[in-house]
């Protein structure tokens, strides 16, 4: 399982990292989550507007932080 | 109704019960509201106060308008459409979808790899940071309803010829190569409950509201200042009807300035109250939201020089012909 966080390295891109790494840890995964800043890396997934989480390389969070157990529940969807 | 309404504008939107307030706090500290430092300092209680209040209400109900739409979905809702009519309505969903310039070239990307003519995507470029729900509810409370509506339709006017001119000039290979390379991935929106976009508009709130204090906070004080220190003789000479080159010399001073236009509303609100033009007021406006220094540097990433000219010069122009423009049906909207 690949768990990514794009964003171009804003506050609210850190935000959502810290979480997506509690939702991870809640979930009892073990799996890293990797952080893409690059630019170029990101619009390739198509992805508009940043922050976003993909789990295997699909989003599933696109412009919002939401808290670490609401984005356990949508990883859990996606196992 | 007259009189509610008025009273919607005044005391609701304008907060003119706080004004009150603060004046009596004013007086209740040892100051005299009416000389200079005490009037500046009402002014910069009333109005910072009054600008965060009136900005955590409006991201509040406007993130949750704009959750419906993202960009991705713009991008498909254009795709619909055809010339003239895919430019209008990219600057109309220009003024709901959440934007800002940081985020100019993934959005530039999406649009132009899934097809959009050019023209649609500046017409969407120059319509979302210039006219957008909150400076519509902003404008209402500080100018009245007349100014705000006619400085919209004006912004939405000056995002379709802009974005028509662009697309009739064939400038498509002004657009940096590496933009076409990257091929269109069709990214579906997600599902949002009414859960996630209530949490998204409290999060846009918080946000927002510790993006711009600065420039709120700056822009209260530059006009604290304006209002009590500087006086009305000099400015109606600079930028009232005692200068034909009022609004060129706004427009020009606000281009290369970053800020948002809950930063710009207390300067222009006190520049107007000082005798300036509302043209001069309103162009100033335009010319800080649309256009900026960081702003270029990020679209020249994505696009040639000649066409950012094209854009700058354009936009320039569309601001200073709104800005006569308003200066000569002043006396219809105040």
């Amino acid at each position: 399982m690949k768990i990514q966080v794009l964003g171009t390295g804003c506050d609210k891109c850190d935000r959502l990292y810290e979480n997506t790494c509690k939702a991870v840890q809640l979930l009892g995964l073990d799996t890293d989550v990797e952080k893409i800043e690059d630019l170029m890396e990101i619009v390739k997934s198509g992805i508009m507007t940043t922050p976003a989480v993909a789990v295997n390389g699909e989003a599933v969070i696109r412009n919002r932080v939401p808290s670490p157990s609401d984005i356990a529940e949508l990883i859990r969807k996606k196992l | 109704m007259q009189s509610f309404w008025t009273f919607f504008q005044r005391e609701l939107l304008g907060m003119a019960w706080l004004d009150r307030l603060m004046g009596h706090l004013v007086a209740f500290i040892g100051l005299d509201p009416g000389s200079p430092l005490g009037g500046s300092i009402r002014f910069f209680l009333y109005d910072s106060a009054k600008i965060m209040v009136l900005l955590g209400i409006l991201i509040f109900f406007i993130s949750w308008i704009q959750s419906y739409f993202p960009p991705e979905r713009t991008k498909k809702i254009l795709a619909r459409f055809h010339g003239l009519g895919a430019r209008t309505m990219a600057a109309l969903l220009g003024t709901v979808t959440p934007f800002c310039s940081c985020s100019s070239i993934p959005l530039f990307i999406g649009f132009t790899g899934a097809g959009l003519p050019l023209g649609v995507t500046f017409s969407f470029l120059i319509s979302s940071p210039m006219v957008d729900l909150a400076s519509l509810m902003l404008l209402m409370s500080i100018f009245g309803w007349k100014t705000a509506a006619v400085y919209v339709l004006l912004g939405l006017v000056i995002a379709v010829i802009c974005g028509s001119a662009i697309e009739h000039l064939q400038l498509e290979d002004q657009v940096e190569d590496f933009i076409r390379r990257i091929p269109s991935a069709d990214d579906a929106p997600e599902r949002l409950t009414h859960r996630d976009r209530r949490n998204f508009a409290c999060e846009q709130v918080a946000f927002t509201a510790k993006k711009v204090y600065p420039y709120v906070l700056t822009g209260v004080g530059i006009g604290a200042i304006i209002h009590n220190w500087i006086p009305a003789e000099f400015i109606q000479k600079l930028l009232g009807t005692g200068n034909p080159m009022g609004v060129v010399l706004a427009t020009a001073a606000g281009i290369p300035m970053y800020a948002d236009i809950f930063g710009t509303i207390p300067i222009a609100q006190a520049l107007l109250a000082k005798g300036a033009r509302l043209g001069v007021v309103l162009s100033f406006m335009m010319a800080v939201t649309t256009l900026s220094l960081p702003a270029l540097v990020m679209l020249r990433k994505a696009v040639k020089p000649k066409l950012l000219a094209i854009f700058t010069l354009m936009c320039t122009v569309g601001i200073i012909l709104v800005g006569y423009l308003f200066n000569f049906i002043q006396f219809l909207l105040i």
